[in-house]
């Protein structure tokens, strides 16, 4: 665990949401579904954020700005500073054998790196709207669905899934393939296990999901 | 001055290396059972501040004797602060006759968690059986939200503390777009660097009340915070909510204070010791 100040290389705009590129310093990368602390500027806490990309040199985060520390981390300009902590958590696993990535919304966010490390396996997305889907373009090789048809309703059950999305897409992709490995998201207020805040039930008890995911098997 | 944790903000276990930047440590709450601690929504951010609804969330003291503390000892090689709680005087005092002095610098009686039913005793009842438990140096945590601090101070102090933790988080409430609480027990601790007027006050009056060492904590930023808390009385210092944005919070905060005691023509921190109170001559009964 390693916080830097590093540099914003730039904010791209992909549809609705904002891919923040900041220079990486000595920080790690980490693994596909580990996630990253970000100052957001002006606010009293960071924001988790799962690593998107992670150019030469660079780490590239996809922000959807919905609330005031994501707009003020989608509002950073080239060469601004802000703080960086990780890499964090627990991420996908890739020791599998016929992967199947699946994403909701601001939830394909760590697919494109998970993609890359696993050779560019087949994918489903699946957005509310034609806008929020021009956030495929990370993922070009991917299947895109937009509501009302649903990732559930498409993918193949034989997979081994790796998915992230808002916590229904995951409960019915989870009903669906039930040894699916899950990214969960929960509001966090330190990223390193420290504040117990971000709990979400694992086997009947509230386990910190910094420290125990943010990716949980769910067999 | 010694630079420690608020109890409940940092997990030494989890972050060894962030504690050990500390001068001493201070646990999370144990209580007599083991508690879950509450559903989720648990943390909510505020234009400054936050409010945490963890809910004493701990292993017990069974498991925290045999396990969790020999780990502190063994992991941290810091003196190991424990914090208290229960939900009467019983728990406070039978806590604080298991803890004993090879492994436990000192006991901080939590009295004052806005998250959980409060004992039906008073403060200074709790501080009395406790004394009776325990020869360790006991701090007594105290909410800011009394009216009187300096009454609370005199009373504890009477009732044979060693020193006071000033202050706990208060109670606050957060609403989301939809106009419905964030937290999903509506109401949890207030913290972050909204506090600090606060938590200096409440340090203002207790030291004018009482000669015992203050542990200040409430929106301690930066090194300049620390001197502030040192000027209105505080003897150490703890960080909380800013050690959550910040894990190497102790390492900028020490390097900070060098600056603003520089700034301030102080040489050591202790210079700064109630030099807030030298200035003030008329006070109301509240400070």
């Amino acid at each position: 665990m390693r916080r830097e100040r590093r540099s914003v290389v730039a904010v791209e705009w992909i549809g609705p949401y904002a891919l923040l590129r900041v220079t990486r310093g000595s920080l790690a990368r980490g693994g596909p579904g580990q996630f990253f602390m970000l100052e957001a500027p002006g606010r009293v806490l960071p924001r988790p954020m799962s690593l998107c990309l992670a150019p030469r040199g660079e780490l590239a985060f996809l922000i959807d700005p919905i609330g005031p520390g994501t707009r003020a981390l989608a509002e950073l300009e080239p060469g601004d500073e802000v703080a960086v902590l990780g890499p964090l958590g627990n991420g996908f696993r890739v020791d599998v054998r016929k992967p199947l990535l699946v994403g909701g919304g601001i939830g394909i966010a760590p697919l494109p790196y998970l993609s890359e490390a696993l050779d560019r396996p087949p994918a489903v997305l699946g957005f509310r709207s034609d806008e929020h889907a021009q956030a495929a373009a990370l993922l070009p090789h991917a299947d895109v669905v937009i509501d009302p048809v649903l990732v559930t309703d498409v993918i193949p059950t034989d997979r081994d899934v790796l998915a992230c999305g808002p916590e229904p897409m995951l409960e019915a992709v989870r009903a669906l393939v039930p040894d699916a490995q899950l990214a969960w998201e929960a509001p966090m207020a330190c990223g390193y296990g420290a504040c117990y805040g971000c709990v979400v039930e694992v086997d009947g008890n509230l386990e910190r999901l910094c420290v125990e995911g943010p990716v949980l098997c769910s067999s | 001055m010694l630079l420690l944790n608020a109890s409940g903000c940092l997990d030494a276990l989890a972050a060894p290396g962030v504690a050990r930047r500390l001068d001493a440590f201070v646990t999370k709450t144990v209580t007599p059972e083991p508690r879950q601690g509450n559903q989720p929504v648990r943390i909510a951010e505020t234009d400054s501040g936050m409010l945490n609804a963890i809910g004493l969330a701990n292993p017990g003291r069974e498991r925290f004797l045999s396990q969790i503390l020999p780990d502190l000892v063994a992991t941290l090689e810091l003196p190991v602060w424990v914090s208290v709680g229960g939900f009467s005087a019983h728990d406070y005092a039978e806590s604080c006759a298991a803890l004993h002095g090879d492994d436990v610098a000192a006991i901080e009686l939590n009295l004052s968690c806005p998250n959980v039913d409060e004992a039906a005793e008073s403060a200074a009842d709790i501080v009395t059986a406790c004394r009776a438990a325990t020869p360790l140096p006991l701090y007594a945590k105290l909410s800011p939200a009394t009216w009187d601090m300096s009454e609370v101070a005199r009373a504890i102090e009477a009732a044979g503390a060693d020193g006071l933790s000033l202050v706990n988080t208060m109670r606050g409430a957060a609403l989301d777009r939809d106009l419905r609480p964030i937290l999903a027990t509506a109401t949890g601790g207030y913290s972050g660097p909204s506090l600090k007027p606060v938590a200096l006050a409440a340090i203002f009056a207790c030291r004018r009340a009482t000669d015992l060492p203050i542990v200040g904590m409430g929106g301690v930023q930066s090194g300049r915070d620390v001197l502030e808390f040192v000027a209105c009385g505080a003897t150490h210092v703890a960080l909380g909510t800013t050690l959550f944005a910040d894990p190497d919070a102790p390492q900028r905060v020490r390097a900070e204070l060098r600056t603003a005691l520089d700034e301030a023509g102080l040489e050591r921190v202790e210079d700064a010791f109630c030099l807030a109170h030298e200035s003030v001559a008329v006070l109301d009964n509240h400070a």
